[in-house]
């Protein structure tokens, strides 16, 4: 994707499979530099929340994963890494509901089925491939002004 | 209606953000599956949970929550209201059970995220 504005703010961060002090750290900092660049507070919960329920996902079902924010002038590209079990049937886990998360996991308030279908509602665009036994990439990209469509 | 007023209604116990206790509450949600509240919540809700882990608060600072009632009386460790000291959200508990403090904020005319 070409953004036709040069700036760009790029902050990557290493995420650790089952490391759940550290779950969510990642997404608060996108969150702060969105904030101090002065995004519309509306658009920046959209990013948080679809950049949570992305990095939760590495944190309970992988080994380990890269995130990358690319903070544009006019738009937020997160993509998000990981290796580990991977999806065997994407359609299925997208289905609102469907959670393979184990019962520690529901314990703690997640695992309810609702994050891949959340990240898609809060995202302009939604993108996820996944080998099963390599892993899984999902790439989000937030428009700064809803009207604007990206890539067109 | 403002924190300080949901704090008496519910006879809930002040943990952390006695600052901010004049915020304006629009809207609550009483919930434990964190996922429904980054799914189903606007900003500036303020929650009802029996949850009292971290990711608690992570979830109210990414989703731009207004502020936690605890209920049962559920109180969460230091460190939970250490971080939440830090995000600037402030921490009640309340004896009540989830469908009482519901119930009896309803009764004062707030509405779910609906």
């Amino acid at each position: 994707m070409e953004s036709l504005n040069t700036q760009v703010i790029v902050l990557n961060f290493e995420l650790k499979g089952s490391d759940f002090e550290a779950a969510g750290e990642a997404s608060s900092k996108i969150k702060l530099v969105l904030q101090q660049i002065g995004i519309r507070s509306d658009v920046i919960r959209r990013i948080a929340i679809s950049a949570y329920e992305a990095e939760m996902n590495v944190i309970i079902h992988a080994y380990r994963g890269k995130m990358k924010a690319e903070i544009f002038s006019d738009h937020t590209k997160i993509t998000l890494k990981d290796e580990g079990p991977g999806i065997s049937d994407i359609k299925l886990a997208m289905q609102e509901g469907y959670s393979t998360a184990p019962d520690y996991i529901r314990e703690m308030g997640f695992g309810a089925g609702m994050g891949l279908p959340n990240m898609v509602r809060c995202t302009d665009k939604f993108d996820i491939e996944s080998s099963v036994g390599i892993g899984t990439t999902i790439s989000m990209t937030v428009c700064h002004n809803p009207l604007t469509i990206v890539g067109q | 209606m403002k924190l300080e007023e949901v704090g008496r209604i519910l006879e809930a116990d002040l943990l952390c953000g006695e600052d901010l206790l004049l915020r304006e509450v629009v809207t609550v949600c009483g919930s434990d599956l964190l996922s429904d509240v980054l799914a189903f919540t606007i900003q500036e809700t303020l929650l009802l949970t029996a949850l009292i882990n971290m990711q608690v608060i992570r979830t109210a600072d990414l989703s731009d929550l207004i502020g936690i009632v605890f209920v049962n009386g559920k109180r969460p460790g230091t460190d939970l209201i250490a971080m939440a000291q830090q995000k600037r959200i402030p921490l009640f508990v309340t004896r009540l059970p989830m469908y009482e403090a519901c119930g009896r904020l309803y009764q004062y005319g707030l509405k779910g995220c609906i």
